[in-house]
């Protein structure tokens, strides 16, 4: 059985849920016996493909183009449709970004195929690939299967852990799409990127902030301690819409869900729309004056006290610890 | 123009969600529905659509009876006709997509907008899988939504940015948060919305393809640890992420 992982690359470099998504389907290969084969589209792409192999792909198809440079939903689409034709592939993994959220849709509709979107495990029992798959904003989790003979699955960001990388090379083998105009019927003209700034939905650390900062003056101390950290700044529903913070901050039922490794809450009560979008992080952290706020519930480590005079002293002593 | 919108109704965001008897669902007892949030900024951007080129615009659900309370707050913001596709059977994302693409068809739209996802499935497939089905674009996590004789200039969030897509009509738009403030229906709007019929169409029934095999609430977390009161507990917790936690 082949397994086809679409690992997702911008500007020549890969993603880290490229990783995540070859790493999963090399997991899966080994319950059902099968090989895991990696595509990469894009643009001056080739001297990158190499790398997958150090996460147990043996082949990787690489499709350039320098009309693919950016993305486009529908080349990309008809790729990655084309390319599971010739191979014979029945099992896709794409990951659950902006991109695969995006072109997934669209190969299911042209492979004639089922797919379980936003899964954050596999598992394979008796031979059938079983998703789980956080509904409701992860207030419910179902677990589902794919009945047509194609599956595809999106996973989501930061869920799968990636294996850590050996020195093995690929074998890079590069595929003709015949790609006419009409292909490019949706096209990406430009990015335009949100000042450098990380994102949430990427982060491994996020520091959020929410009405407890009292104004969107005091986001400073959580942008200093994110800093220190290295991490990215969010924001609850509430700031957003009372409009200190903008919209791709905001972390929620109605924003992003995210899973980091450590999520730090200041000044969040928790509302059950806000605790649905972060609670699948790995360690959470709140700050909060209320010792009965909800997100207390959820966070493994709390201090009831003053943001104002703790956020500053924990941005001191992370300094201290990380050597900065 | 045409314009069509997508709505679903789906339990409210303050839901707590709890397992059905089957185990496969939610058990809707006491739940709250609402226009999905996604779909309301689908509808406003109709409305504006309509605004701009003339036209009119139909809102369109797939669900039971009670969806009517959906369409009627659509109509209520301003929408000209409402269709409901009575069917209360599950489906999946695809099975969805399929009877909307089909009523889509017959009817001609020039555009069709929908919310981003769905909040109770969370999906994020029955836009782009209505434009690959009638063979037309579509743009996802729209922000920002210019159409200009026949063209569309759209802006879609992505990690850290925006893509700037270019297209042509007729094409499927997936509003996200931040594309416009949708409107409070007017009394007026409210007082006609009842008045007008919500035409009932029976779609055909279509198989789905992903199969809810169990549902279940994510298991509870261990209560955690209240580290310190003030300041002086930061010192403690630093520690405990970095040597316990292992995160730092």
């Amino acid at each position: 059985m082949k397994i086809l992982a679409f690992a997702e690359q911008r500007n020549g470099q890969f993603k880290k849920t490229a990783f995540e998504v070859v790493t999963a389907a090399k997991t899966i290969a080994g319950q059902l016996n099968g090989e895991v084969i990696a595509v990469v589209v894009g643009n001056n792409i080739a001297s990158i493909a190499g790398q997958l192999g150090g996460y147990g792909v043996a082949k990787v198809l690489i499709v350039e183009d320098t009309r693919l440079e950016l993305y486009s939903t529908t080349a990309f689409a008809k790729i990655i449709a084309d390319v599971v034709k010739e191979e014979g592939v029945e099992i896709i993994l794409l990951p659950a970004s902006e991109m695969g959220k995006d072109v997934a849709p669209r190969v299911s509709v042209k492979l004639d195929a089922g797919l379980a979107a936003g899964c954050t495990a596999l598992k394979v029992e008796n031979g059938i690939v079983k998703a789980t798959r956080p509904v409701y904003a992860g207030k419910g989790l179902v677990d589902v299967i794919v009945k047509t003979p194609v599956k595809l699955f999106t996973l989501r960001p930061n869920v799968f852990t990636a294996s850590a990388p050996g020195n093995i090379e690929a074998v890079v083998e590069r595929r003709q799409v015949n790609l006419e105009e009409t292909d490019f019927a949706v096209s990406v003209k430009e990015i335009k990127a949100s000042s450098g700034k990380k994102d949430v939905a990427e982060a491994d650390i996020i520091v959020s902030g929410g009405r407890g900062l009292k104004g969107p003056e005091h986001f400073g101390m959580i942008e200093e301690l994110a800093g220190s950290l290295g991490a990215a700044v969010g924001a609850s529903r509430a700031v957003v819409d009372a409009g200190w913070r903008p919209h791709d901050e905001q972390v929620g039922q109605t924003g992003k869900t995210v899973s980091p490794s450590l999520y730090i809450a200041v000044g969040i009560s928790g509302a059950v729309q806000h605790l649905a979008g972060m609670s699948s992080s790995k360690y959470i952290v709140a700050v909060n004056k209320d010792k009965d706020a909800p997100i207390f519930t959820i966070a493994d480590y709390g201090i009831v006290g003053d943001a104002f005079e703790v956020v500053p002293a924990i941005t001191a002593e992370v300094k201290k610890i990380l050597g900065k | 123009m045409k314009i069509l919108v997508f709505v679903n109704h789906v339990p409210d965001t303050e839901t707590k969600v709890k397992v059905g008897a089957d185990a496969k669902s939610i058990d809707p007892t006491g739940v709250n529905y609402m226009l999905s949030p996604y779909d309301e900024f689908g509808v406003e951007e109709g409305l504006k659509t309509k605004q701009q080129l003339g036209g009119e615009v139909v809102v369109v659900s797939l669900g039971g009876e009670t969806n009517k309370e959906t369409l009627r707050k659509a109509l209520a913001m301003g929408c000209d006709k409402a269709v409901l596709l009575k069917d209360s059977s599950v489906r999946d994302s695809y099975s969805v997509a399929r009877s909307l693409a089909d009523y889509a068809k017959e009817y001609g739209a020039d555009i069709i907008f929908c919310g981003k996802q769905s909040i109770d499935y969370d999906d994020a497939q029955v836009g782009a899988l209505v434009a690959e089905m009638l063979g037309i674009p579509s743009v996802s996590v729209v922000v920002k939504l210019e159409i200009k004789e026949g063209s569309i200039t759209a802006e879609r969030e992505i990690e850290g940015g925006h893509e700037v897509v270019v297209s042509k009509l007729p094409a499927v738009i997936c509003a996200q948060k931040g594309l416009n403030e949708p409107r409070y229906p007017s009394l007026k709007g409210i007082m006609d919305a009842k008045r007008k019929l919500i035409e009932e169409k029976i779609p055909a029934a279509v198989e789905s393809r992903v199969e809810v095999i169990a549902m279940s609430n994510p298991p509870a977390k261990a209560q955690g640890k209240i580290v310190g009161t003030d300041a002086s507990a930061a010192a403690e917790l630093v520690r405990l992420l970095h040597e316990e936690a292992k995160v730092l």
